[in-house]
């Protein structure tokens, strides 16, 4: 394994600008990497190897000119393939934007081109973001590094694997639900969702334009910080977009402290459906937390308990029309054009041929609950849960600074487990969901290995509304501390292992 | 009563008008959709502008391309809340857009951004004057939407998408600012019915033009109509069954829908059938109406609050700021006008709909007398912008040009003949009324010597003429004025000549 691929984004981002290594070594490093691993893992649907090497050229030239660089400046990046990007296919994982090449770029995607960061490529996913496992791609799974017979979660799953298989230091999910989170955790790496507006949606192909958010993955918590600062910020595209100062994510980061820090633990995100591994290692960071000189305390979020509920309304109902697009006319797949078929069948041959079947049960789901008597009962009470569920989360942040959950009930479990049963799945996102409905924002980090099976298990911290600095201060205390007490972070013992399966 | 049938349509009985009107009340509604001509789209930075190329002010907002979003345009949400407030509206304080779910090829996103139950402006009304009598509309809702893409549906025979070979899109119209103003339901207006929904649909027009808030030119589709009707027996309480007439595009079209539904509807009611709940199509070329989508086919448009935008909350600054802006009513200007012109509510409507009730205010304005203005745009020019199928605005000439023709008239220096010369010459760019006079030497001959000695021409030139004259036949002097007019041109003033004939003449009477 190449020392480079090993090192931390900050770490090669420094290296680059004091001339230790050029961005064209690093990048072509990573694409070796990919290269090497990515037949196995399967995390990237699309891998730009020119654009990515032309982009870190440019970034060598830049530093040559003596021009200024930013934090980020030549580390490559794998980017989920639900962004826009303009000459680059972007597929959602769907095969009816098999194809398609968008001509324009998301602002997420700008932001990286102009903080010189370098795009690998477009990574795996559930189709459309629906999903929790990346097996609902309609380009094959991605596999979980730690053990390839097991899911990297979903439906970030390609860029959560491509980080913690070494193959880009850094990627950009999005998070529906705990599309983020919850591969974070079970790969053992670190996931931010970010107040919902704080990051640009403005070329995010929408899942559910009410809970969707895009956020970083890094194997360090500063590393999260710094790419998480380099895609947020107000977008006057976006009207949902938060005009307001980021928070100070870099920085807090950096100072990792939680003496006085106030931390609830979620009573309602615990107990029956969770691991006895996952819920002791949860037990020993809670502890060490308080033993790190946080105030912590137990706390009831009653309204959590109907939250999968209403999230299972409210995001089919807006994927049942923000999907409604995807109808060959005007771009992606068409079925049955042949002279003879009118428009709406041509429509109706494309979708039933075109989407995957958990793609279709949410449309269908969705548009039951939209449907003209029925709207109240479904989709109007499910906001009304949402109402409650914000109120219970402003009454915890009342008494604690942040609150914290297992991130996840399960470890990674095997691949093709629950594809046939799609409730025990949705039950992957218990934990992470109520903080979509909430608007807030939340991390996972990696905590330890679970001590029945030894695959990683995630921490979610969750903070109020635009106070995103205060996952970074947790979660750099918690990253601190595994690092004191095991001399390493626990994604290194990853790294460890492959290279010894490599030697 | 007569059944009656329209050749060449299909075909639905009618009854005759005054029969049916006798028999039963209608009750109508109208659902009217106006484009804004603001600069830029309802939800991106697209251009407006009508008629260009198909396709070209596109971007991946308006065609809906997978992880754009809308952005609400200030400027149309002023727009509709400046309507809203001169049709008396209340203004929402805070509301939202709604998605309207439905599949439709020229619909890029298979939804359209409207507004559903929390329309921006709720509640108002809009006077209108048919008859002499004043009519008050109600105003159920005032809300702003996107409009769609425009079809061509090539080959088939109807034009529509069924039985057309192929069909092509042009998104320029997508996402193209559109304000849906609803009536509420319109009783009592009997066998006026068609002239007021027509009454109502000019003043509507005329409000968007105070405002300045749209082009309203409903030949390119700026101003549309949807007409709701249903008929009950005079007397009864209880409402009928409602159509809903769609593509109802100009004022003539209002009026005839109106008036065919009301036949329809009043022959089934007649023959003892009932009126089913349904959308039709009303045809420009026959003047009918064809059934669409019954009830039962309904589609469900499954609306719910629009996700990607936040809610408009307009504040009361705001929209006092805004009212601020509106300018005087039309109905209320024209009755002023009115007073201050001296003319009939008959002669200022025939002003309204020839267009010159600006033009005339204009010229009162530059100076000339009420009635003069009016008689000229009304008399003169109409009859020329009428003969060249141009709009009075159209015609090359200004009304500080007319009201400078006034004036010319008004201090005698041009008789009216004259003045119609000069007028041919303004017309054909030769400049300004004085310009004209002195170029073409139009001017009436004011100097008394020149006119005198045209006159002692004129007697020496006809001496039998001036001695009938001299003997008292005092008729006779039309020749001698004749002969006068001849060799000054016509440049004189006939009056003046005759007093001058009579008095060498020495018959001064
Ligand atoms: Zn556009």
């Amino acid at each position: 394994m190449n020392e480079l691929i090993r090192r931390t984004a900050a770490e090669l981002a420094a290296a680059i600008a004091r001339g230790e290594v050029s961005a064209e070594e690093v990048t072509r490093a990573h694409l070796e990497r990919i290269a090497a691993v990515d037949g196995t893992i399967h995390a990237f649907l699309h891998v730009d190897g020119d654009g990515a090497l032309a982009a870190a050229r440019a970034v060598d030239a830049k530093r040559a000119a003596g021009e200024p660089l930013g934090p980020l400046a030549g580390v490559p990046l794998a980017l989920k393939d639900v962004f826009t990007t303009k000459g680059m296919p972007t597929t959602c994982g769907s095969r009816i934007l098999q194809g398609w090449i968008p001509p324009y770029d998301a602002t997420v995607v700008r932001k990286l081109r102009d903080a010189d960061i370098v795009i690998l490529g477009k990574t795996n996913m559930d189709e459309f973001a629906m999903g929790s496992s990346t097996e609902n791609s309609a380009y094959g799974p991605t596999r979980n590094p730690w053990d390839t017979s097991r899911i990297p979660g979903g439906s970030s799953g390609g860029s959560a694997a491509a980080v913690a298989a070494f193959e880009a230091p850094l990627a950009i999910g999005t998070d529906t639900g705990g599309s983020i989170r919850q591969p974070a955790a079970v790969t053992g790496i670190v996931g931010t969702k970010p107040t919902y507006g704080g990051v640009s949606r403005y070329g995010l192909v929408a899942f559910s334009s009410s809970l969707d958010q895009a956020g970083p993955f890094a194997r360090t918590v500063l590393d999260a910080a710094l790419l998480h600062a380099a895609i947020a910020g107000h977008d006057p595209k976006d009207s949902t977009s938060i005009d307001a100062p980021v928070p100070d994510v870099v920085a807090a980061a950096r100072h990792g402290d939680v003496r006085g820090m106030r931390i609830g633990v979620v009573k309602e995100l615990d107990g029956e459906g969770y691991d006895p591994g996952v819920r002791r290692c949860f037990r020993d960071a809670v502890e060490l937390l308080a033993a790190l000189g946080a105030d912590v305390g137990e706390v009831s979020c009653p309204h959590f308990d109907y939250a999968l509920a209403a999230y299972y309304l409210i995001a089919p109902s807006e994927c049942s029309s923000n999907l409604a697009r995807f109808d060959a006319m005007r771009y992606g797949l068409r079925i049955g054009d042949d002279g003879t078929r009118s428009a709406e069948e041509v429509m109706a041959l494309t979708r039933a041929a075109g989407f995957g079947a958990e793609v279709k049960r949410r449309i269908m789901i969705g548009t039951y609950a939209l449907s003209s008597g029925y709207y109240d009962a479904y989709y109007g009470s499910a906001q009304k849960v949402r109402t409650l569920i914000c109120r219970d989360f402003e009454a915890a942040f009342q008494r604690f600074d942040v609150l914290v959950s297992p991130t996840t009930p399960t470890t990674a479990f095997p691949l093709g487990e629950r594809v046939d049963d799609p409730l025990k799945m949705y039950l992957a996102d218990l934990d992470t969901i109520p903080t979509n409905l909430a608007g807030n924002a939340a991390m996972s980090v990696p905590i330890g290995r679970s001590p029945d099976d030894g695959l990683p298990v995630g921490l979610q911290i969750m903070a109020p509304a635009m106070a995103d600095d205060r996952l970074y201060r947790v979660g750099s205390a918690l990253e601190a501390a595994y690092r004191e007490r095991h001399g390493r972070l626990l994604i290194d013992e990853l790294a460890t292992a492959s290279a010894e399966e490599g030697r | 009563m007569t059944a009656q049938t329209v050749a060449g349509a299909p075909t639905a009985p009618l009854l005759d008008f005054d029969d049916a009107v006798a028999a039963y009340e209608p009750v109508f509604g109208l659902e009217t959709h106006v484009e804004l001509s603001t600069r830029s789209k309802m939800f991106c930075g697209c251009a407006t502008t009508f008629g260009a190329e198909p396709n070209t002010q596109v971007c991946p907002v308006c065609l809906g391309l997978p992880g754009s979003l809308p952005v609400a345009n200030r400027a149309a949400v002023e727009a509709t809340i400046r309507i809203g407030l001169a049709l008396h509206c209340t203004i929402a304080p805070w509301c939202r857009f709604a998605r309207k779910n439905y599949f439709y090829p020229d619909m890029p996103k298979n939804f359209q951004i409207s507004q559903y139950d929390e329309p921006l402006c709720t509640d108002g009304y809009l006077d209108v004057e048919v008859d002499d009598r004043v009519f008050r509309i109600g105003i159920e809702r005032v809300h702003l939407e996107e409009d769609t893409g425009k079809s061509l549906h090539v080959g088939g025979a109807t034009g529509r998408i069924h039985g057309a070979d192929y069909s092509l899109v042009d998104y320029n119209r997508a996402g193209i600012p559109l304000v849906e103003i609803v009536t509420k339901p319109v009783t009592g207006t009997g066998r006026l019915a068609p002239a007021v929904a027509r009454a109502y649909v000019t003043e509507l027009r005329e409000v968007m033009r105070a405002l300045g808030v749209s082009d309203v030119r409903m030949e390119q589709g700026s101003l549309r109509c949807d007409v709701n009707l249903s008929l009950h027996p005079v007397g009864s309480t209880t409402w009928g069954t409602r159509s809903e007439t769609k593509n109802v595009n100009s004022l003539r079209s209002v009026e005839r829908a109106v008036r065919y539904e009301i036949q329809r509807q009043a022959a089934v009611l007649h023959a003892g059938g009932r009126v089913v709940q349904e959308t039709r199509h009303f045809h420009e070329d026959s003047g009918v109406t064809t059934p669409g989508r019954s009830k039962e086919q309904a589609e469900d448009y499954r609306y719910f609050p629009e996700p990607d935008l936040v809610p408009l909350a307009p504040d009361a600054a705001w929209v006092e700021e805004l009212r601020a802006t509106l300018p005087e009513l039309p109905l209320d200007r024209r009755r002023r006008l009115r007073d201050a012109w001296g003319v009939s509510a008959t002669e200022m409507q025939a002003a309204l709909n020839a267009g010159a009730v600006d033009l005339i205010e204009a010229t009162v304005a530059a100076g000339a007398p009420p009635r003069d203005a009016y008689k000229w745009w009304m008399g003169e020019l109409a009859r020329r912008a009428n003969e060249s199928g141009r709009e009075l605005a159209e015609l090359p000439i200004t009304p500080a040009d007319v009201a400078a023709l006034c004036e010319l008239v008004a201090s005698g220096r041009l008789t009216d003949k004259l003045a119609r010369d000069v007028l041919d010459g303004v017309l054909a760019g030769e400049g300004t009324p004085h310009e004209v006079v002195a170029a073409r030497g139009l001017e009436v001959v004011s100097d008394d010597a020149a006119l005198q000695r045209a006159v002692d021409d004129a007697i020496a030139a006809h001496p039998d003429v001036a001695e009938k004259i001299r003997g008292g036949k005092v008729a006779a002097a039309g020749v001698l004025v004749g002969a006068v007019m001849k060799s000054t041109g016509g440049r004189a003033d006939a009056a003046k000549v005759r007093d001058l004939i009579l008095r060498t003449l020495g018959t001064n009477s």
